[in-house]
Parts: C-alpha cells; structure tokens; sequence
C-alpha cells in the first residue's frame, strides 16, 4: 500500500496535477467500446496492477452489455419505429442507463480507491469514448518535490 | 510551483455531466453551454436542442415537396377515392405521411455521432506516445497507425483538425467540419450527415418516402383512370384536375431516384457498409461475397439488418447543452491552442513542440 494517503477533499482543496495517462481504445473486436486492459508504465508505482487492471475491465464490461445487439435492444428499436422514434422523448434508452451505471462505479472507485493513491479516473463519456483519462497528483508526502512530468521520480516512496 | 489551471474533476460531479452547476465563484458572467463554443460548423436551435449543418439549404426544399405534395393528394385526391373506393386510402396516406416527416426530422435535427475534438493535454499525449525518438525537432505525426480488427488489417488515420486518430469507421466531414462515427456520406437534402447515431432515421426515411411516393402515384393514376373512365377521357380528366398532374410529375421524377437509394442502402445494410466505404471500395474483392474482407459484418443479413437498424441507440458525446466549465478559455476549442497551462511544468521542448503543431495546422 502507498504509504501516504490522500483523500478527496485533499485533492479539491489544492490540485497539484503532475500529469495525466490516457488509455486508449482496443478496436481488436471492433468497434464496439473497449479499452485497452495494458497497464500503463507510468502509474507503475502509484497503484496495483491488479485492481487497475479489474477496474478496465469491469468497464469493458459494462459497455459490452450496453452495446449488446440482442433481445432486448431489438424491442427497444422496433418500439422506438413502431413509435415513429417518438419514444425517444419520453424513455431512457438501455444504453443511458448503462452509462448511468458506469458513472457510479467510476465514482465509487474514485472515492474508494484512486483519491487515496492521488489518482482520478474520468468518465470516458466525457472525453468522447476515446480514452481514460487518469490524472495523476503529485505525492504531497514527497518532500520538495520538484513538479515533475515523471511520476516516477518524482515521488519518493518512503 | 505554478497552480495549474486545470479545472479539477469534481467526482461527485462526475455521474451527470449536464448538470455541472453554474460557476459560483465566477458570477460575473452568466455560464455558456457548450453548444454555444462548439468549434464544428453546425447550428444550433432550442439552446442546443437541436442541431443542423450550418448549410442546410436543400431541408426546406425536401419538406416542401413532400408537404405540398401530400397536401394536394389530401385535398384533391383523396374526397373521390373515398368515395370511389375506400376511406383506407387517406389513413394509409397519413400514416406514411407521419412516418416520412418525424423521420426525416430525425435524420435532420440528431446528432450523426460527431466525435467531440480532443482536449490539449489528449493531443499532446498522442503526439508523444507517437514521438518516440526524442529529437528536439519536431515530426509531424504520421497520417495513419494500423491495426487489428478480427484479424484484418485496418488503417486509421490521424485527423488533423481533431487531433486523434479517428477510430475505425470514423470521418471527417468537410462540410460540417467534424469527425463522425460510422460516417455514410452527408446529405444536403436532410441538411446533416448520416452517421452512426441517425443512420436508422435516414433509412427508415428514404424507405418510407418510397412507399409513400408509390403509393400517392398509384393513387392519381387510379384516380385519373377512374375519372377517365367515367368522364370524357384522359385528356379532359388531366386538365380537370391539375393538383393531380403537379403530383403525378413530382412523385414521377422523384420515384426513380428514390426507389434507387432504398435499394442501395438495403443493400448497404445487408452487407454491414456505408456508403463512404463503398465508394472508396475498401473492402473491394468480391461485392457481396462472404469474405469480402470487411471486418464489422456479421456474416449473416439478418443479423447485419438487426444489428444496425435495431442496435443500441448510443447516447450524443458532444454534451450540446452541458454548461462550460468556468474558465476563460473553453476546453474544446483546439485551434487557437496558446499555451496550454498544464504544460507549463513540463518539458520546454514539448511545449514548443505543441505551438509549432498548433501552428502548422491553422497555417
């Protein structure tokens, strides 16, 4: 475990961005919304691999089951044109519910485990499906830390 | 050590994007929505409800049409069929009526599935990651990266104006000036692109004009046959009824090109296609063989039918009436670049590197 904890309320107070990783979308299958499950060198020392790598793809996840092509996305569609799309205006489709979905466990994962590491993932929604972003604060436990764009050495792990 | 200026990301603000509250702090100038800084060329109606390209000239002529013409069969057509034949004929009419207007209203006025351009620091990532020599001078990024798609080899190339590489399908409208997902073509009689968010309203829109066209001309010529008939011939019968002869004209010049389209996107569908891939053969071989080398179909018709008239109807990335974040530079304006703040702490080298890139591209 990282030695120095942070919370939210330290990260709102003063941000200190050093810098920040994108992970980009893996269009092996497609173009059905994936992110690349690769764990990023420069958050090496920041987090675990292992829980990074679950929080990808669990989002994978997510976006595989709101773009599903399947049961119930065929009845929305000959509903939504049975309706002459007028349904649109007064339902919320499968995939807004999803993407609400995604949100809170984003979130959740903020608060529980990225704001103590110094980390903040957003919302892919937010950056157009391309990427997620991961921005990384500088360890305010290092002492006079110079702003670094390497994270790596610019953090002393105590 | 310099306060960066980005904006921290608020968590609790993170699940409903919309609602980012107003600037409290900043209560000078009243918030903007994002509609209101987008940098394509589009138009926006209804605080960012509805959005056109900015040349929608054609639309007006396109609703014309089909009211006038549905008009003058309504008015003139329909009170002898039904009482000639059957009260079916105008709810027929009018159902397909409906169907081709609150279609074609949908095509117009949704969002085609424009890719929101890429924020400095997402720009400038992409430029390193690609930059691995780490010369001080200054290499444009290549044009294209190729990947793997089910094992066929795609070419994604790198848009300059939106400053990424356009994921597979993707392109650039010069028209509207944005990247579009699943771009088919842009068309200036609904006044918008059809890409991958609007493609169903176009095709339902193109089909049910057909069958509304066909059905309007095969109702005149049952009508002035009938007239014809019980009158004193066909010459008599057209001057009699002139609304039917402008219709008869307009839904027979319209049909051919009409019908045609139907049947080249039925089978654009059927293939899993657009039109933009199409026409620029890159998936060429075999048309229509199974293994035409195109890595999205399904491989079965009805499947490709499903899976793109039925599938899941992905949400508007562009956040049109989001509030802006309250900062004086807005974040999606990626031309003007400047300095960009968070780079301030970084290396000097990459932040030269970026103006000489920002510049290169509006030079």
């Amino acid at each position: 475990l990282p030695p120095q904890f942070h919370n939210l309320q330290e990260l709102r107070q003063s941000p200190s961005l050093a810098t920040k990783v994108f992970i980009q979308r893996d269009y092996s299958e497609g173009t059905v919304c994936r992110f690349q499950t690769k764990f990023p060198s420069e958050l090496g020392s920041r987090i675990e691999r292992m829980l990074f790598e679950d929080t990808v793809k669990t989002l994978n996840t997510y976006y595989a089951e709101a773009e599903k092509v399947g049961g119930q996305s065929y009845m929305e569609g000959c509903l939504a044109c049975a309706t002459a799309y007028f349904i649109f205006l007064c339902m919320e489709t499968r995939y807004e519910k999803v993407l609400k979905k995604i949100s809170g466990y984003i979130q959740e994962q903020n608060e529980k485990i990225y704001a103590p590491r110094g980390l903040l993932l957003t919302d892919p929604v937010e950056r157009g499906m391309r990427v997620i972003e991961v921005s990384v604060f500088e360890d305010r436990g290092s002492s006079g830390s110079s702003p670094s764009s390497n994270v790596s050495s610019g953090i002393s792990q105590r | 050590m310099k306060n960066c200026e980005y904006q921290q990301i608020d968590p609790r603000g993170l699940s409903t994007p919309s609602s980012t509250q107003p600037c409290t702090e900043n209560n000078v100038q009243r918030s903007r929505r994002k509609w209101e800084v987008f940098p394509g060329k589009n138009r926006f109606y209804c605080d960012g409800r509805i959005i056109l390209a900015r040349q929608s000239g054609i639309l007006p002529l396109t609703l014309g049409l089909i009211i006038v013409t549905s008009g003058l069969f309504f008015a003139f057509d329909c009170p002898f069929l039904v009482t000639h034949l059957t009260v079916c004929i105008p709810v027929i009419g009018g159902v397909l009526f409906v169907f081709v207007v609150t279609s074609l209203l949908q095509t117009s006025f949704t969002d085609p599935g424009i890719l929101p351009r890429t924020l400095p620091d997402e720009a400038a990532d992409i430029e390193k990651q690609i930059d691995t020599s780490g010369s001080s001078t200054y290499h444009p990024p290549p044009r294209t990266k190729e990947i793997l798609i089910n094992q066929q080899v795609v070419k994604l190339k790198y848009c300059f104006t939106c400053k990424m590489f356009r994921p597979p399908r993707t392109s650039h409208c010069s028209m509207c000036d944005n990247c579009v997902e699943r771009f088919d073509h842009h068309c200036p009689w609904v006044g918008n692109c059809v890409g991958k968010r609007n493609y169903r309203f176009f095709y339902s829109f193109i089909v049910s004009l057909s069958f509304h066209t066909s059905f309007i001309f095969g109702c005149v010529v049952t009508h002035l046959t009938l007239r014809s008939q019980g009158g004193n011939g066909l010459v008599l019968a057209l001057q009699e009824n002139p609304a039917s002869v402008v219709e008869l004209v307009i839904c027979f010049f319209s049909i051919w090109s009409i019908l045609g389209l139907s049947g080249f996107h039925t089978y654009l569908v059927a293939f899993n296609l657009t039109t933009n891939e199409d026409i620029k053969g890159s998936w060429s071989s075999k048309r229509g063989a199974e293994d035409s080398g195109n890595p999205y179909t399904y491989d079965n018709i009805f499947t490709n039918f499903c899976a793109t008239l039925c599938g899941p109807m992905p949400p508007s990335l562009i956040d049109r009436r989001g509030f802006l974040p309250p900062e004086d530079i807005p974040p999606a304006v990626a031309v003007d670049m400047g300095r960009p703040p968070f780079l301030a702490k970084n290396d000097t080298n990459m932040e030269e590197n970026c103006q000489g890139f920002a510049l290169s591209c509006t030079a």
